[in-house]
């Protein structure tokens, strides 16, 4: 009796160190996200002293090193959302039709056979992306389209497109593969066809999970740095055509950090720069939680 | 286990190190990236002669490196370009104080495609081209095709010399695609036949043409008797005036037949 109470003590003191554990874990790697923001927002918000928020947002002008230097980040901003959405326009439809190929198309075999090596595409190293459009594909539509410059916003796209590739169709594909085959008995047992089954049952019950896919693969496109400051030319003007050379914020934070007084205002409209780069990325990631949250689907009966 | 193993070893890595800096017998080198071949090669030298003596060396840039010296975390700054007022400015707060040293002089040469039948353009007309004016390189006696302006990140050392010396503080058009080395330069000119770009003269290979700038070639002797007009002198900054190892290492860097050999080697123009 005595024995078992002993026992039961014990277990409850190790239960609650386990659990302390865990928080102290889990609290360790929000406290250094937080300690990043702060950062990020003590060394960028100085600059706002020096230029109103809306001529930093709206400036037409990037030279952060003439006399008066000129913090416009407007092309930048652009430069990011073209790239973006243009990679996007690519990586989707390839992504999304590879998921929907593979999950209800592709037999067993190959199936287990290809989606690792399309998930093997993300394990390319983004600078050897970036080396591949700089050396062979720059100069590929230089001559293929006799554009002036092969380094400009398409190149970055298709690049950038290829990265995300492997995160829309993973993440898709388990969403696909995981709508529930009554839904697609049923579909079936009414007489609908493969491809009309796809089109009105599994691709609506999957929505949610297509659509996170969807945000994630953007977002990792908008924050990707190596491959736009390879490719993207870095010209800091507003593109009027697929073939103008644009210059994302990454590349510019990443390409002129390195170089920036300590401290300085060029050192801070970096920063502030990284707030507005973080500001993007955490709207995708707010919608991709919406989104998935709203289009649920719960169980198949609800349909 | 293996994620365990790894921290454990990141971590015995972070206090070697941590350790390694603060005994004596050795040396950091940080700050540019221009200087970065001269300071690897001299470096390799002085340590086969003084095996006693490790040297760790990395690039980052003149801004990065001046910020260690700041933080005291590195012996000597490598820097392409002079200290700023601000730099001097936290240096001095910190209790720290900058001492220049010129290594060498490093000449900028204007490259174009090999195909490309320009030889020579005038400073003025290279203000032109990079501030957008002139647009075709028919107007600079060439052929009859766009010119693609290629310029370093404009917080690099070596924009600065051209920031300086051929742009006069006027702007360098938005147009022109940025690159982030003088490597990257080399393979974006090399690989359009349209493009103009700008490097230091230890860059130079057979991929691109060097052209002349007012009928001077860009050569050692031009940058140092200042005929060649787009020029500028490579500095390693110490705190304070240097003592033990780190004296050793500047005087070995600055000798004619130690140092300045290697700066001669990496395609730079030696000092003395």
């Amino acid at each position: 009796m005595l024995n078992n109470q002993h026992k039961g003590r014990s277990r409850r003191i190790k239960e609650q160190w386990i659990k302390a554990l865990f928080f102290i874990v889990a609290f360790a790697s929000i406290s250094v996200l937080a300690l990043i923001v702060i950062f990020l927002f003590m060394e960028g918000l100085p600059i706002f002293s020096k230029v109103s928020v809306k001529a930093f947002i709206f400036g037409h002008y990037w030279y952060p090193t003439s006399e008066p230097p000129e913090f416009g980040i407007f092309p930048l901003i652009i430069a990011s959302l073209s790239v973006t959405v243009i990679s996007s326009l690519i990586s989707i439809p390839l992504g999304v039709f590879t998921a929907l190929y593979l999950a209800e198309v592709a037999s067993q075999r190959l199936r287990e056979w290809v989606k690792p090596l399309v998930e093997l595409l993300a394990a390319l190293p983004s600078v050897v992306i970036g080396f591949f459009g700089m050396v062979i594909v720059a100069p590929f539509l230089q001559d293929f389209l006799h554009i002036s410059v092969g380094l400009n916003l398409f190149n970055a796209s298709l690049m950038l497109a290829f990265m995300s590739v492997p995160t829309i169709c993973s993440i898709s594909e388990d969403a696909i593969f995981s709508v529930p085959r009554e839904l697609k008995e049923a579909s079936l047992a009414l007489g609908a066809t493969r491809w009309e089954t796809i089109g009105r049952v599994v691709v609506p019950a999957s929505i949610s999970g297509i659509s996170t896919a969807v945000i994630l693969g953007m977002s990792r496109a908008i924050g990707e740095t190596m491959v736009v400051l390879m490719v993207a030319g870095g010209a800091a003007m507003i593109p009027t055509s697929l073939f103008d050379p644009v210059r994302p914020m990454p590349a510019s934070i990443a390409a002129e950090m390195a170089e920036a007084p300590f401290r300085g205002d060029h050192y801070y409209a970096l920063f502030a720069t990284g707030i507005a780069l973080f500001a993007f990325t955490l709207i995708f990631n707010l919608l991709a939680d919406y989104v998935s949250h709203k289009y649920r689907q719960v169980g198949a009966s609800t349909l | 286990m293996k994620t365990k193993g790894l921290i454990i070893t990141a971590v015995i890595a972070v206090l070697f190190f941590g350790a390694n800096l603060a005994s004596a017998g050795n040396l950091v080198i940080t700050g540019s990236t221009t200087v970065l071949p001269i300071a690897q090669k001299v470096a390799e030298a002085y340590m086969s002669q003084n095996p006693d003596v490790k040297i760790s060396i990395s690039g980052g840039g003149s801004g990065e490196g001046m910020k260690a010296l700041i933080d005291g975390t590195t012996s000597i700054a490598d820097s392409s370009r002079f200290i700023k007022d601000t730099e001097v400015k936290q240096a001095v707060d910190k209790g720290r104080y900058p001492v220049p040293f010129a290594i060498a002089y490093d000449c900028i040469i204007p490259v174009v495609h090999p195909s490309n039948t320009v030889v020579n353009l005038t400073v003025q007309q290279l203000k032109g081209i990079y501030k957008g004016d002139i647009k075709n390189w028919k107007e600079v006696g060439g052929p009859d095709k766009k010119i693609v302006i290629i310029s370093r990140d404009s917080s690099s050392g070596t924009y600065e010399v051209w920031d300086e010396k051929v742009m006069n503080k006027e702007k360098v058009s938005p147009a022109a695609l940025m690159q982030a080395s003088n490597g990257a330069i080399v393979q974006a000119v090399s690989s359009n036949q349209n493009a103009i770009g700008y490097i230091g003269i230890g860059y130079v290979d057979n991929s691109v043409k060097a052209l002349m700038v007012n009928r001077v070639k860009g050569t050692a002797e031009t940058a140092l008797n200042g005929t060649f007009p787009i020029h500028r002198a490579l500095y390693m900054f110490t705190d304070g005036w240097p003592k033990g190892d780190t004296l050793n290492f500047i005087n070995f860097m600055l000798h004619p037949q130690k140092g300045q050999k290697y700066v001669k080697e990496e395609g730079f123009v030696p000092m003395y």
